[in-house]
């Protein structure tokens, strides 16, 4: 995954140039994904990249955080095009599934999932495979993957360790005053 | 002879896993001169090795092979492969504990007679009585440095206790402190104090928290009559044709197979390791497995009635800030049936970080309602509620017929489902914990339903009538004299309180009855 980064040579403009824009956030082309604010780019190994797209959509509905930007979320999926690079049934359980998610949105009347504009939309859809497979697999890894960020501990308030400040004895571990 | 011992010493007393009760036992009586080899499945870490990082911890501490799970409880639905975490490295799960140190109450040592007959529950009081433990739970107390007692003052209370407490004051509780912990208050025992890290759970990295990896054990093997062998996992216990055990097959680091030979041998790899170590045992003469012919082995699972309750303020509480189970409200865990449920609970503060707050909290759970509640996660404050559950002959630790681990033994699947009375319990305990936190301005509370477990109990139980159980008052088993269960296994019931403590005295006292049974020759 490379961040905020020249791919292949080429600068945002020029990526931006040979994609086309996936819904509001996203621009895609052959084999890369750009976050259109940020310029984060993804070079994908084995998932298309509007799947990879739509994931960190999907992610950002599973998990929906609106003080976590979506460099967190796309760094949160990235694994799965790690592991689809690597295992033939895992890319085919993600491919299939956004497929099947997009062919509801479609029969919805919109294009794609990432066509539904409101979340509870796109929400309605997921409760409906919430139980599936697919679903299950997104869902089970985001867990981990999305809140083992230490990036993202400081959006909670959570500090982690403080063994190298010799612990929270001297670091207000009974300084609540409000009690 | 001193160690290292020879394989085929049989005069050695081999004991299997070095946690709180097998750490405890190899160290009293290597106090005693007495040769022990112990074989622990997991390596040694020590505290400059804990990570205070929650997944990097579970990795580097968490007993991962494979398990299976069955039965009525949301574990294993939420958790098929994980129905308990606990530890495989040197010291057990004492690496991983929060630190309480409760002595049972007495009536909790014969809860048959107190409770009377229950439906469904394999009731039945301790082979023991509570003045008997008395001297041994003083010996382990003082052995720990527990807190409150041995003149050791509490440890301060932190910003998750002190939401704890003032929601108690308010509600009416009357027995409300920062607990009976096995940590440091003060420096004892060539150890230093409690430094609020907030990662017991993780090993304590400035060792403050009694753990037998860093007590124990080194204490055993500077003797000279203690030998640890790591990654060494038993797979079979042989006997001879008198019915004697006689040494142990254990899988080595390469995975080749090591026999050592042994004039008693202890059982002590928890609950779960334990019965699955004796029905592996099964032989012409044991044909139901070693020491079963109560058929009660791998019965009477217990994992404590537990639950937590988080809570979210209008302000920080911070609670991760500091010991993980910082203080107590002990006013439930009297037996009081008007509640709708026999036996009581405690009410333990209890911090976990964001990860594992994302994993546990709802597990399963997403979408707003789960994203707002971790977005609240910096003015959360958290109890756990541990109660004594129903021993059922069918919550049970079995072979599985078909899968097996890295070294060929049949993986245990553990079955588990709540009794009536666990539940009627939970839902009394999710109810007060919320409670104490609405008392102090809670504006949102959820009852979290258990994580794997963590208190594993009850599958070799203690029984006076061989009928009745796998093992007699001494922990020995009533099938197979030179045949001991010194962990947690061994309970008859469960009691309200964290097990530990009773799990140290138990083996304190075993060791004595070992070493004097040596010394007469009946052993």
């Amino acid at each position: 995954m490379t961040h905020q980064s020249q791919l292949r040579g080429l600068s945002r403009r020029d990526l931006m140039s040979r994609g086309t824009a996936l819904g509001a956030a996203f621009v895609v082309g052959q084999g890369f994904l750009l976050h259109a604010r940020t310029g984060l780019a993804l070079e994908t190994q084995a998932l298309d990249p509007g799947t990879m797209a739509t994931l960190v959509q999907l992610a950002r509905d599973i998990y929906p955080h609106d003080r976590i930007p979506d460099d967190a979320y796309l760094r949160a999926v990235a694994g799965h095009d790690e592991r689809a690079a690597g295992d033939e049934a895992h890319k085919a359980l993600i491919e299939d599934g956004v497929a099947a998610l997009d062919a509801m949105a479609e029969s919805a009347g919109a294009s794609g999932y990432l066509g539904l504009g409101w979340e509870d939309d796109r929400v309605a859809l997921l409760r409906q495979i919430e139980s599936g497979s697919f679903f299950q697999a997104v869902r089970g890894d985001l867990v981990v993957s999305l809140y083992n960020q230490k990036e993202v501990w400081p959006l909670f308030g959570y500090e982690g360790s403080s063994f190298e400040h010799g612990g929270y004895l001297e670091h207000g571990f009974d300084d609540i005053t409000w009690i | 002879m001193a160690a290292p011992f020879d394989q085929n010493d049989d005069s050695v007393v081999v004991i299997i896993g070095s946690g709180a009760g097998g750490g405890t036992l190899a160290n009293e009586l290597a106090q005693k001169g007495i040769d022990v080899v112990v074989l622990e499945a997991g390596g040694r870490h020590l505290p400059e090795d804990y990570v205070n990082d929650e997944w990097d911890s579970f990795a580097q501490l968490a007993w991962l092979d494979m398990r299976t799970t069955s039965g009525g409880w949301r574990v294993a639905r939420d958790f098929p492969n994980l129905p308990a975490w606990i530890v495989k490295a040197v010291g057990g799960s004492t690496t991983h504990w929060a630190g309480a140190s409760l002595r049972f109450q007495e009536h909790e040592w014969r809860v048959l007679s107190e409770y009377g007959s229950i439906p469904g529950a394999n009731l039945l009081d301790w082979p023991i009585t509570a003045a008997e433990m008395d001297p041994w739970y003083a010996a382990a107390e003082h052995k720990m440095g527990v807190t409150r007692t041995n003149g050791i003052p509490g440890l301060p209370g932190n910003n998750n206790f002190k939401v704890m407490e003032a929601g108690a004051k308010a509600l009416g509780y009357q027995d409300v402190h920062t607990g009976r912990m096995a940590i440091n208050s003060e420096i004892r025992d060539g150890r230093t104090y409690c430094h609020q890290l907030g990662f017991c759970f993780q090993g304590c990295k400035y060792g403050a928290k009694w753990s037998t990896a860093y007590t124990e054990i080194p204490a055993a093997e500077v003797t000279g009559h203690c030998e640890v062998r790591e990654h060494a996992h038993v797979l079979m216990i042989e006997h001879d044709d008198a019915g004697k055990v006689s040494g142990v097959i254990y899988a080595d680091a390469d995975g080749n197979h090591q026999r050592q030979a042994a004039r008693v041998v202890a059982v002590a790899g928890n609950s779960i390791e334990s019965p699955r170590l004796l029905l592996n045992s099964a032989s012409a003469m044991f044909p139901d497995g070693l020491a079963n012919s109560s058929g009660q082995v791998g019965r009477n699972y217990m994992r404590h009635m537990t639950g937590s309750v988080y809570a979210i303020f209008e302000q920080p509480v911070r609670m991760w800030r500091g010991t993980t189970m910082a203080g107590i409200i002990t006013d439930e865990s009297i037996n009081d049936p008007a509640r709708g449920f026999v036996g009581g609970y405690e009410m333990e503060t209890l911090s976990i970080g964001v990860p594992f707050m994302a994993a546990f909290l709802d597990p399963g759970g997403w979408g707003r309602s789960f994203a707002s509640a971790m977005d609240g996660y910096e003015n959360m404050a958290g109890m756990w509620l541990v109660g004594e559950d129903m021993p059922q002959a069918s919550n049970q630790v079995t072979l599985h017929p078909t899968l097996t681990d890295q070294h060929g033994m049949p993986v245990p699947n553990v079955h588990f489902t709540d009794h009536p009375n666990d539940i009627a319990m939970r839902n009394h305990a999710y109810a007060q914990g919320a409670a104490v936190y609405e008392a102090v301005g809670a504006t949102r509370t959820f009852p979290t339903p258990p994580y794997p477990s963590t208190h594993n109990l009850g599958t070799n139980r203690m029984a006076e009538n061989p009928r009745d159980g796998v093992v007699n008052k001494w922990g020995q088993a009533h099938d197979v004299a030179n045949l001991f269960i010194s962990d947690g296994s061994q309970f008859t019931t469960g009691a309200a309180e964290n097990p530990t403590l009773t799990i140290v005295a138990l083996a304190i006292r075993q060791a004595d009855h070992i070493a004097s049974q040596m010394a007469a020759g009946t052993l």
